[in-house]
């Protein structure tokens, strides 16, 4: 397998705080990996340098052979690369089908397709995709109206939507209803399955990550800790210690 | 531009642009201080801060008119301005104080035109200005002329600006005002009343508005719609120093009033106002510049 | 009120205001009537950036006096020159022929629109940059310093203003001619935003008004579609201002065309007064507001500013809804929204097969 994203000695720091810190890893295409670490370990900052919502330090960042450390937010969504908010993000006062049919790919757009009207096929595929994530019901209604958990799905939902090569998923079971995590890591395995989707997640709940990831890096004090299987880091002594042992 | 010849020619002339200039901007940055206060502790960007400036001459042009020395104004002006902005918070700000901040924006800018209106019913049109009394000083051989009065402002603005800054740092309410700023739910929490502490900062502001004001009618002129200059004025020397920088509002506001007299005698006076817009969307784009190489926004 | 009867009632409006000027007891009010459709374009093309997207320009009437200068000062130079034209401006002499002055109108109007489109698109790149408080005060100190150095600018009249030539006999009264103009301006540009609302574009500026980092994240291009909305409602703007300059015969810098404390407050009072982010919102507040300014101006002289000031506390405090905004929180099945009281209740499950 050939890496999709590839992480290279990527430096961080918020005024005196270091946030990362010489963190190198991979994402090979057409895997699920795993990024877990204790509150403060640096996992959002890293997704956030990854998606260009901040300047890097130093270090690289590649996707596909192409450094994203230079561009921006926006330019590497269009590149297939795309993230969701551990703080859902949607677009409230719109319904859901049209928060799902402004999240269309706009790797194409120009001056012309601005004007366009949607096509019926983008229209059936924004409804399909809700059906996938259970939200058909409440396809008509505002997605400020819809519960926490539902709009976490709805900005899942938005993301498949946007066909991306790889998606960072940051927490993305905080908030939802017990019952229906299981329901979810099934959806999550299925986008990567059927739409073939890379998927790199940031997840507290270990339950959900040793199933769904089938490699893990552990991040403590925004250096890279521990990398390797589920059973490996599981079995880690480091990891249980930064889990358990706090500072 | 012709008039720049005569600054090469002579210098001296800068002399008396600058001293005029950096006593005006004091009475600029006491307006901002203002502002930055209640853009710091209730977020809401006050657009009637110019009209209280304003308001502020007339009280004090009244009195003058009444006989009453123009410096007598200060007191007066700050206590009369200090019931109107808790009157204005009662009717209508503590409404607006938790919403959507263009509601505020837009709520101060109809209060902006609704005062302005109302000056202009009660005090006429005019461009008027209160005469101190004070005689002038004479420096460099004459040269420069600088009148007492402008150096009696400078010093009631430190004084304004030292007694607000105290009050803010040891008074039990100034606590609870620099409280509510860092966070208004925990300041809730910890049993400060937040409502009388927006009411207070607000009425603050406005006296600290109308002790401007006052100097402003001794040291230059007013009329009924210059308000909206000394709002811009507040909120381009706000934007460039930052919130609480006390340092950063007196640096900005000599630096703007320095700017101005220099534009006016170089382009024409009748070119001052549109400097001073002008200015403000030169400053906020190059603020932004900076900012977009972070990957971040005013906002 | 479904789309066909809404089809019906729009066309039926439409033809009544055709034949407004026709009406004998209207003619003397045909000016004023006429600037009703200002109003509507103003609140129209305000609501694009303030409703639909989010930005609150206080700014726009810079497009509105940029336009009628250019149309002017193309007026003037086509046919005369800035001396001559010093000494016969208004006057029987600077009569020109139908066809001089309706060559002169279009060919201004036109180059106002593209002026304005090109500074809009120049200006928006940095200014839409801005956000909240930054970009609505950042538009407010631009309209005034347009009309500062409109007013110092001896090319185009400074203070003193401008006049523009006088509409040849052959073509009526200026009542319905420019009656006429502004009708057809409003309905076109009432159209075009319509149809623009309708697609792609809608959506992304409706996106940008609601969280624009995360319209940036989905590969959204903003700062195109943010540009593109400001040069759209500066093309309309430019054009209702070259037409009004015409119509009230007498430029000034910041009464008449940088006029930011009237035009440029009424624009955003209309639309808020109206419902701002709906289509119909801003002709609806429009109308309403016309017609009480016009009450303000004849029964409360001198004061009608308190009024206006009074106005925009109530309507921003109390009404920020707006008309229509507030008869869609009351009927939304009305407005075709779903607001199934089942859907919003249903459970959602992911479990088996969907």
């Amino acid at each position: 397998m050939t890496d999709l994203l590839k992480i290279d000695r990527v430096c961080k720091s918020f005024g005196g705080v270091v946030a990362n810190d010489a963190v190198s890893l991979s994402v090979p295409e057409g895997a699920i990996i795993g990024l877990i670490g204790p509150n403060g370990s640096g996992k959002t900052t890293l997704f956030n340098s990854i998606v260009g919502y901040h300047p890097i330090d130093s270090g690289s960042i590649r996707f596909r052979g192409e450094e994203l450390s230079a561009l921006r937010t926006a330019e590497i969504a269009r590149l297939g690369l795309l993230r969701t908010f551990q703080q859902t993000r949607i677009f409230g006062k719109m319904n859901c089908v049209q928060n799902m049919q402004i999240s269309v790919p706009h790797v194409g757009d120009s001056f012309m397709t601005m004007w366009r009207r949607f096509p019926p096929e983008v229209t059936e595929r924004a409804e399909s995709l809700l059906k996938f994530v259970g939200l058909y019901a409440k396809r008509q209604l505002r997605a400020e109206d819809l519960s926490f958990g539902q709009q976490k799905l709805l900005e899942f939902a938005m993301a498949l939507m946007n066909e991306p090569k790889a998606l960072l998923l940051d927490e993305p079971t905080a908030g939802i209803n017990p019952t229906l995590i299981n329901g979810l890591i099934d959806r999550l395995k299925r986008a990567h399955a059927e739409f073939g989707i890379t998927l790199f997640v940031i997840e507290h709940n270990m339950r959900v990550i040793m199933n769904l990831a089938e490699y893990i890096y552990c991040l403590a004090h925004g250096e890279l800790l521990a990398n390797g299987t589920p059973e490996q880091i599981q079995n880690d002594q480091r990891v249980i210690e930064a889990y358990l042992g706090g500072h | 531009m012709g008039n720049l010849e005569i600054l090469v020619e002579a210098p001296i002339f800068s002399v008396q642009l600058l001293l005029d200039g950096l006593l005006v901007g004091a009475i600029f940055a006491l307006a901002a201080y203002g502002m930055a206060l209640l853009w710091g502790v209730m977020n809401i960007i006050n657009i009637a801060q110019g009209d209280f400036v304003i308001l502020g001459g007339y009280v004090t042009l009244t009195l003058y008119n009444a006989g009453i020395p123009a410096l007598a104004g200060v007191p007066v002006a700050a206590i009369v301005l200090f019931g109107v902005g808790w009157v204005i918070y009662r009717v209508v700000i503590f409404r607006v104080v938790d919403r959507d901040l263009f509601i505020s924006i837009l709520a101060t800018f109809g209060i902006s035109i609704l005062l302005q209106q109302l000056m202009d019913q009660i005090f006429g049109a005019d461009i008027q200005s209160a005469e101190s009394g004070l005689g002038t000083l004479f420096l460099f051989d004459n040269q420069v002329t600088l009148g007492k009065v402008k150096l009696v402002a400078f010093g009631t603005v430190l004084v304004v600006g030292a007694a607000l800054a105290i009050f803010l740092k040891k008074s039990r309410m100034g606590q609870a005002i620099r409280a509510t700023s860092q966070n208004a739910r925990a300041a809730r929490i910890m049993g400060i009343n937040t409502d009388r502490v927006y009411a207070m900062t607000f009425a603050l502001n406005a006296a600290v508005c109308g002790a401007a004001g006052a100097l402003v009618v001794m040291t230059w002129v007013i009329q009924p719609f210059i308000g909206l200059a000394y709002t811009i004025r507040s909120f381009m020397i706000v934007v460039v120093a930052g919130l609480g920088n006390i340092a950063g509002v007196v640096a900005a506001g000599l630096g703007l009033g320095a700017a101005e007299q220099f534009a006016a005698f170089l382009l024409g006076a009748e070119f001052q106002i549109g400097f001073v817009f002008a200015l403000l969307v030169v400053i906020l784009l190059l603020r932004n510049a900076v900012l977009k190489r972070k990957r971040q926004v005013l906002k | 009120m479904n789309s066909s009867t809404r089809m019906v009632l729009s066309a039926a409006l439409f033809i009544a205001a055709l034949f407004v000027p026709q009406v004998p007891a209207l003619q003397p009010y045909l000016t004023q009537i006429a600037f009703l459709w200002v109003m509507i374009l103003f609140a129209l093309t305000w609501d694009v950036l303030g409703g639909q997207m989010g930005y609150n320009s206080f700014g726009n009437i810079l497009y509105f006096g940029l336009g009628m200068y250019a149309t002017a000062v193309i007026q003037r130079d086509l046919y005369f020159t800035v001396e001559e034209y010093a000494n016969v401006a208004g006057g029987e002499q600077a009569a020109l022929t139908t066809a001089e002055y309706l060559f002169g109108l279009g060919l201004g109007m036109g180059t106002g629109a593209l002026l304005a489109v090109i500074v809009a698109a120049l200006l928006g790149s940095g200014i839409l940059g801005l956000r909240g408080h930054y970009f609505a005060i950042c538009t407010l100190g631009l309209g005034i310093a347009a009309g500062e150095l409109a007013s110092g600018w001896d090319y185009i009249g400074a203070g003193s203003g401008l006049v523009t030539p006088l509409l040849p006999d052959a073509l009526g009264e200026r009542g319905p001619f420019f009656y006429y103009v502004f009708l057809i301006l409003a309905v076109i540009a009432f159209l075009v935003l319509r149809r623009l609302y309708a697609g792609q574009f809608g959506l992304a500026i409706n996106a940008i008004r609601d969280d624009e980092d995360k319209a940036e994240a989905l590969g959204l291009h903003t700062t195109r579609y943010k540009t593109v909305a400001w040069c759209v409602s500066a093309f309309f703007l430019a054009l209702t201002g070259g037409a009004f300059g015409n119509l009230v015969i007498f430029i000034d810098p910041t009464d008449v065309a940088f006029a930011g404390p009237t035009f440029g407050v009424w624009m955003v009072l209309m639309a808020i007064l109206g419902g701002k982010g709906t289509l119909w919102g801003p002709v609806i507040g429009a109308t309403v507001f016309h017609v009480t300014q016009e009450l303000f101006w004849t029964y409360l002289f001198g004061w009608q500013r308190v009024a206006l000031g009074l106005l925009i506390v109530v309507v921003v405090v109390f009404f920020p809804l707006g008309i229509v905004g507030w008869m869609r929180e009351r009927w939304p099945k009305r407005f075709g929204e779903v607001v199934d009281a089942e859907a919003r209740k249903a459970q959602i499950s992911l479990e088996g097969e969907s």
